[in-house]
């Protein structure tokens, strides 16, 4: 059993301590938003916020995550205002498919909260999400939008 | 039981409207009764099979084809929403079961979301759809008011009877306008008065993708659900020959250990999770079969054998080529080869299945219900009245979710099968998804130029080796065309093969297009663009060779052969222009040019690269796509852009190597996609040249001509010609 802290809700969790955080997110609580991708940390489909920092919930026993402060993208908006990344993606028309955009926004989030104006390096160094269907010009577009918003 | 928290039937209709697209709980009556897709007529008037109107005035367009991120519902319900004169806001969207389609005699026409089809083939129907409806809707309100239907005008959903200056939304008459007659004569509009097609409208489908509710196959959740992982036999063509369930059943969560036809073995438990970890740990007997010792070394070998093999299939002909080049002043030659590459969706291959023996529910991320349907028939045993197929959101598609590729569906029916009346979900993990790809085929090239004495190209031979796909997934294809698939000669074809979608933009006098066909165990499958990537790369690259050969500029020299394509030649006129071609580049850096027809489309890309060491960096890349007619420009710049990505990081990264009869490569670690970092600014001419041609398609067209643009300036860079996919291999990285 564990006890974990999700987007303000504390959440027992009935898994083994070395269950993947993304998958107790997924099934024991239930929020689908944070997506499996690879489940090695490779692309970033799953990245939640930890105490504000963005991390790749595949590959982070749920034990590693007990006593913090875990935010989806379900969590992202602030009661029924979407965060700015969630509004930039929209005026951006940002997403395809759009499976890995809920991971991507999470990693902005966190980028735009230690930069608040990222430049290209800054935004190349930090965002390494994979996107299958291509939407990085829109991605940067977007995220310099967030960073001026 | 804690796996399935939070579960209401509130929470759950929320999710299957999200998944539905908003437009109503389609087809998911939940929990698990029979679908009703009446649930939205029974309040809203079905006008016509495509446009149901609610009392404030929505208007719910039906859309079966399916979206994975390509914009298709948004340009289809521009289309029909153009020609009904409603008001944009208003507009939300469905999708038809296959199932419905099925009792109404395939009134939507097809489902499949594959050949970048979705508007270049049905926009006429829809249209259509769209017209017919409002005309009826403007002939209930002619009705209501006595008057004639040509006296009123509709306009952004309000119809006025123009003398007297009466008005009624279509809100108010769509219940009326749903008893009448169908019109039998529907005119379409002029598509230079587009008013909402043609223009850069956002995507309908974009609010829930930021927010995390979209549900995708692999998020959805039904009342009692299982969760299945599988593995099939790592080398294709194998068995299962044994398996020692009584390891894993005792592990926390399992349900079931289950054989899956022949081939495979899933585990059942209460977490995914669970049923992975408990996969992994199952000793697993396989009978490899025949295949056990191919190699990517040996297909390669088998692949040279036919670049001089005596015979081939003919695709495109001209002239005596081999009499031609065996007189030419001049001859050049290389060999290209492009390797196998997997789709990788983002999101894993998965499908959830409930079976009884009276009923067969399947809930499938799918491009095309109608193909999905078929395989939950083939299946279940079931007939058709005892089937649905539900459509989810796709993580992704790009081929490998087409009607054509359904073994996941199969798979999820066979396990719900052996668990009756349980809904299964059944997700692949990413290494079974790289591992049982349908793959894009493996293709050598060898290529043979002849120049006359004044260096005119007076002679081509190209002569594919590689694998088929139709011959693959459409064996009765082959056999009616005496043994030939056609589509392995996407963008080189003669003039009128293929409809001429495909057909090769030079006029060279002495041509000869030959493909031996040279087929493996590895199953091969439609691909984003298939085979025009690798089509692309040899002709376009080889005709760099050419004209350096001859001393000519690159683009003056396909500028002369070209004189009879006029719309290949205006998109790479555009983009060479953009580009600058003719003027000196900035320091250090250098320009390739590529086109090409495919999906009857002109596509051409002009990139811009500089070289250090072993990296490339793509400073910028102007592309230019004739589409015939475009529906919604600003989604066409985004697929334009993704195509880029996906075909670079083919030419980059992309290859799944075959050791031991299987594939090596499990995850993103080895087998790499593109970052933000690499993406080079994509600029996008769209310039439609409208007229009597069928439309050309959007998703997949632009793909194949930023690798050979790249790949031709590396070549003026560096004096080096890469000839090999991908890069990697010859350690060379985008920057």
């Amino acid at each position: 059993m564990a006890r974990l802290t999700i987007n303000g809700q504390t959440h027992e969790v009935d898994v083994t301590p070395d269950t993947p955080l993304l998958w107790a997110i997924r099934e024991n609580v239930g929020l689908t938003g944070t997506k499996y991708g690879c489940g090695i940390a490779q692309c970033g489909a799953c990245t939640v916020h930890i105490d504000g920092e963005a991390v790749r919930s595949c590959s982070l026993p749920v034990s590693a995550a007990e006593g913090k402060r875990i935010t989806t993208i379900e969590g992202l908006a602030s009661g029924g205002t979407l965060h700015k990344v969630q509004q930039a993606w929209i005026d951006h028309d940002v997403p395809q498919c759009g499976y890995c955009q809920a991971g991507m926004i999470m990693a902005v989030a966190a980028l735009l909260k230690d930069k608040p104006k990222p430049t290209d390096a800054d935004i190349n160094d930090t965002i390494t999400n994979i996107c299958r269907c291509g939407t990085f010009q829109q991605v940067r577009a977007a995220i310099h939008a967030a960073a001026n918003a | 039981m804690t796996h399935m928290p939070r579960l209401s039937r509130r929470s759950f209709v929320v999710g299957a409207a999200a998944a539905a697209g908003g437009g109503l709980a389609l087809g998911l009556d939940i929990p698990l009764g029979r679908p009703k897709a009446a649930l939205a007529q029974a309040a809203t008037p079905e006008v016509n099979a495509w446009v149901l109107i609610r009392p404030d005035d929505t208007v719910v367009i039906r859309v079966v084809r399916s979206e994975m991120g390509q914009g298709t519902i948004t340009g289809l319900c521009q289309l029909v929403a153009e020609e009904l004169d409603c008001d944009w806001s208003k507009v939300t969207y469905e999708y038809p079961t296959p199932g419905e389609s099925v009792k109404r005699n395939q009134v939507w026409g097809s489902f499949s979301t594959g050949g970048s089809r979705g508007i270049r083939t049905s926009h006429d129907y829809v249209r259509k759809g769209g017209a017919a409806a409002r005309m009826m809707l403007v002939q209930a309100a002619a009705n209501q008011w006595s008057v004639p239907a040509a006296e009123c005008r509709a306009e952004s959903g309000v119809i006025t009877h123009t003398p007297s200056g009466r008005k009624l939304r279509y809100g108010e008459v769509a219940e009326a306008a749903s008893r009448l007659q169908p019109p039998t004569d529907v005119q379409l509009k002029d598509p230079r008065t587009w008013k909402i097609a043609g223009k850069p409208l956002k995507r309908l489908d974009t609010a829930n993708k930021v927010t995390g509710k979209q549900v995708y196959g692999a998020d959805l959740k039904l009342p009692g659900m299982l969760n299945a992982t599988i593995v099939e036999c790592p080398v294709f063509g194998g068995k299962v020959k044994s398996f020692d369930a009584g390891k894993i059943t005792g592990m926390k969560g399992v349900r079931h250990v289950l054989q899956v036809g022949d081939t495979a073995v899933a585990v059942v438990a209460d977490t995914w999770w669970q049923a992975k970890t408990a996969l992994d740990a199952l000793p697993i007997v396989w009978d490899e079969g025949p295949n056990a010792n191919v190699s990517s070394a040996s297909i390669a070998k088998m692949l040279e054998e036919g670049l001089s093999a005596e015979q081939g299939f003919v695709g495109n002909q001209a002239g005596d080529a081999k009499a031609a080049l065996a007189s030419a002043v001049k001859k050049v030659e290389a060999v290209y080869a492009y390797p196998y590459q997997n789709h990788a969706t983002m999101e894993p291959m998965n499908c959830t299945a409930r079976y009884t023996p009276e009923r067969c529910e399947v809930w499938a991320p799918t491009q095309d219900g109608q193909g999905t349907f078929a395989a939950v028939l083939a299946a279940s045993g079931l007939p058709a009245d005892k089937c649905e197929v539900y459509k989810i959101n796709l993580g992704g598609g790009y081929g490998r979710r087409s009607g054509l590729h359904q073994d996941w569906a199969r798979q999820a029916v066979l396990i719900a099968k052996q668990v009756p009346g349980v809904p299964i979900k059944l997700l692949w993990s990413r290494e079974e998804d790289m591992r049982q790809g349908r793959y894009h085929p493996v293709m050598q090239c060898k290529l043979t130029g002849g120049f006359d004495a004044s260096n005119n190209l007076v002679a081509l031979h190209m002569r594919l080796s590689g694998q088929s796909i139709l011959a693959s997934v459409n064996p009765q294809a082959v056999e009616k065309d005496q043994g030939r698939d056609a589509l392995t000669f996407q963008g080189v074809t003669s003039p009128n093969l293929l409809g001429g979608e495909y057909a090769l933009q030079y006029t060279i006098p002495n041509l000869l297009i030959d493909h031996a066909m040279r087929n493996t165990h590895v199953p091969p499958g439609v691909w984003r663009g298939v085979n025009i990537n690798q089509n692309a790369i040899f002709m376009e690259c080889f005709m760099d060779e050419l004209a350096q050969a001859a001393g000519q500029d690159e683009l003056e020299f396909r500028r002369k052969l070209m004189a009879n394509h006029p719309k290949a030649l205006a998109v790479l006129n555009a983009v060479a222009e953009r580009i600058g071609w003719g003027k000196p580049p900035p320091q250090g850096v250098h320009r390739g040019l590529a086109h090409l027809k495919a999906f009857a489309a002109y596509v051409a890309a002009a990139a811009e690269v500089s070289v250090e060491g072993n990296r490339i960096k793509i400073h910028r890349i102007v592309a230019a796509t004739d589409p015939i007619y475009a529906v919604n420009p600003a989604q066409i710049e985004r697929q334009v852009a993704g195509s880029f990505v996906y075909g670079l990081s083919a030419v980059f990264y992309g290859e799944c190597t075959v050791e031991k009869g299987r594939i090596v490569e499990g995850n993103f670690d080895t087998y790499d996609s593109m970052r933000i970092a690499q993406m080079p600014p994509v600029e996008t001419i769209i310039m439609p040249s409208g007229g009597n041609d069928p439309w050309g398609g959007i998703g997949e067209p632009t793909i194949c001509v930023a690798a050979p643009a790249v790949l031709n300036a590396y070549a003026k860079a560096t004096g080096q010609r890469i000839r090999t996919i991908p890069l990697k291999n010859q350690r060379i990285r985008m920057a």
